[in-house]
């Protein structure tokens, strides 16, 4: 590539070899690493449903008993067949904790993203934009072992909660404080996209700040809002350490906000490594991984469909 | 009447201005207060001893982070760099680029405990190999790749069309032009995507759970890459320090001081966040100077 005679053929080889070298070889290989990620994506959904449908395919449960039956006493022990795969509540701890966390995290994420875009760029520039990066990057599990050695004891002397603190409120504050950076990025950028005529439009009527944000900016800006908020939650339901680490994983439907219960990531994650390659128990949780795949192609899906609705509103 | 009316859309609106200042500071606050917590815990009960090399310290478990991300850059990098290449340059709109759009983003949603089991299933399983640092850092690629081909790609989308006219009216191939005037262009800005992927990888525990193993037995003085305890042998188990925090939440009384451990753990974990994201911002900045630079 450092050559600097492209036209001229060199001795050996000739012009059809230095062609190859110089345009053909390099187009290849870059090719080929694009279509290995087409095929790396593809194998892990392969993977995952061929995996996944053994709980149906192979022990003959139904999808209605895995999705919708509490009874959860998989035999773990070779083929043996028997015992119950019904995983709601741990699919009910996924959507509990994560419906939580978005009505905590939602609010505050959106505030945030107006003051930065709006109220005061200068400081969101400098101050809450670094903030939120570095938020981002804070790993999941020093926000549970955080959650452990902070909120839980919190919880538990505050509102005397049983179990120890151990709760599904506990999850979803934690869960709240990894999705809003996602929020408020997304929802910031949607925002400053927002032409700059449509404010000078509501000032020049005699609008108020606030009545122009909440009268013209944020309905312009909606449908990157609401992109922000399904990305939140898709990264909410993948969550697993942080989570796992403050649940109590309880194998039972919370009596409420201070109950301890369990969710899909985090049985995932504590029993994979106990149960026998095959068995009832593994392919269970295979299932269970099998899930939250395809509850995380949904929420492409959905994204994809507002940002549709979003080409559709500009013209 | 209308006054009135006016007046209270102006009290409104200071109101409003306050809660949002009050949010601002809300998250200033909770930062400062989450960083100095973890700090201060984590340093509080500084020793010495808590830094060594054996299984008492984090010596050893801070070098299979760092050794970890280091292998799976060195998986990510190269695949996720070409991969970008051919998103901005080759690839021609049709059904073989919408798939490979559709994979990037369903990949870069995956979570990330689906990703481990996927790792522990192929790289674990099928081989029939034991839990080995080489596992774990193909998985923490598979998490990186999509970062990397799309920071690559909007790097070289970003830059003027005149950099490659210019490059292509001299007589160079498409291939000359990529490797020898956009991809150095660009070069600043791959960077940054490349050390943000790492201080993520430093961070990931889901998918390190059944793919690098919770075992901490090096030998610093042996240096034969075949054996298990070898600190260089990627086909041997380790814990990383964020593996290590979520251990502590069961085998609190394992060893010694554990939990001083877990404290330091996660004190330093968020020193490399800290410092990695400082780095992307001081090379991000550089290259703004340096492009009003070449404006001029």
């Amino acid at each position: 590539m450092s050559d600097s005679r492209p036209f001229e053929a060199t001795k050996k080889g000739g012009p059809g070899k230095q062609l190859f070298f110089r345009k053909y070889l390099g187009c290849s290989i870059v090719t080929i690493c694009g279509l290995f990620m087409i095929a790396l994506t593809v194998s892990i959904g392969a993977f995952l449903i061929f995996k996944g449908m053994g709980t149906f395919a192979r022990y003959g449960h139904s999808v209605f008993e895995f999705l919708f039956s509490s009874d959860w006493s998989p035999m773990d022990s070779g083929t043996k067949n028997g015992g119950g795969v019904g995983a709601a509540i741990y699919i009910c701890g996924s959507l509990l904790t994560c419906g939580l966390a978005l009505l905590i995290a939602a609010p505050f994420s959106l505030a945030a993203a107006i003051f930065i875009t709006e109220i005061s760029p200068k400081l969101g520039a400098h101050l809450i934009q670094p903030a939120v990066e570095i938020f981002v990057g804070i790993p999941s599990v020093v926000y549970g072992w955080v959650g452990l050695t902070v909120l839980v004891p919190f919880i538990r002397d505050t509102f005397h909660a049983p179990m120890g603190g151990y709760s599904v409120l506990a999850a979803a504050i934690v869960l709240s404080v990894m999705i809003f950076p996602t929020i408020t990025t997304v929802a910031a950028d949607s925002i400053r996209s927002v032409p700059v005529m449509y404010r000078e439009a509501a000032y020049g009527l005699g609008s108020t700040r606030w009545q122009t944000i909440y009268r013209v900016v944020v309905p312009a800006a909606a449908p990157g809002i609401i992109t922000g908020i399904v990305l939140g939650l898709s990264r909410a339901f993948g969550k697993a350490l942080a989570v796992a680490m403050v649940i109590g994983k309880t194998r039972a439907f919370p009596a409420g906000l201070l109950y301890p219960t369990n969710n899909l990531t985090a049985a995932i994650a504590a029993d994979m490594g106990n149960s026998a390659d095959g068995g009832e128990q593994n392919l269970a949780l295979w299932s269970m991984a099998l899930l939250l795949f395809l509850i995380s192609i949904l929420f492409i899906v959905v994204i994809h469909g507002v940002g549709k609705k979003k080409e559709g509103m500009v013209e | 009447m209308n006054t009135s009316h006016s007046l209270r859309a102006r009290q409104t609106d200071r109101i409003m201005t306050g809660i949002f200042y009050c949010v601002g500071g809300f998250f200033l606050l909770l930062l400062l207060v989450l960083a100095g917590y973890i700090l201060i815990n984590g340093f509080s009960d500084f020793q010495p001893g808590l830094l060594a090399f054996n299984r008492n310290g984090i010596g050893n478990r801070f070098f299979d982070t760092v050794y970890l991300v280091f292998l799976s850059l060195l998986i990510s990098v190269p695949i996720g760099i070409a991969a970008g290449i051919y998103m901005a340059e080759y690839a021609r709109p049709g059904r073989t680029t919408r798939a490979l759009r559709v994979s990037i983003e369903a990949l870069s949603s995956l979570p990330s405990i689906v990703v481990g089991l996927f790792g522990y299933l192929v790289f674990i399983l099928m081989t029939g190999a034991k839990w080995n640092l080489l596992a774990g850092a193909q998985a923490v690629s598979i998490l990186s790749l999509p970062l990397i081909a799309t920071t690559t790609e909007d790097a070289l989308r970003a830059l003027p069309h005149s950099y490659k006219e210019g490059s292509m009216s001299l007589g160079a191939t498409q291939w000359q032009t990529i490797v020898g005037v956009l991809l150095p262009a660009c070069f600043p800005r791959v960077i940054t995507g490349i050390i943000l992927a790492a201080g993520r990888g430093f961070g990931e525990a889901a998918a390190l759970l059944y793919t690098a193993g919770q075992s901490v037995n090096i030998n610093w003085s042996n240096w034969n890459l075949l054996s298990p305890t070898c600190p260089l042998n990627p086909f041997r188990p380790g814990e990383t320090l964020a593996l290590h925090i979520w251990a502590m939440r069961t085998e609190g009384s394992l060893y010694a001081n554990s939990t001083e451990v877990a404290n330091l753990s996660a004190a330093v974990l968020i020193l490399m966040v800290f410092g990695f994201s400082l780095l992307a911002r001081l090379i991000s900045r550089s290259l703004g100077k340096k492009m009003a630079g070449q404006a001029n």
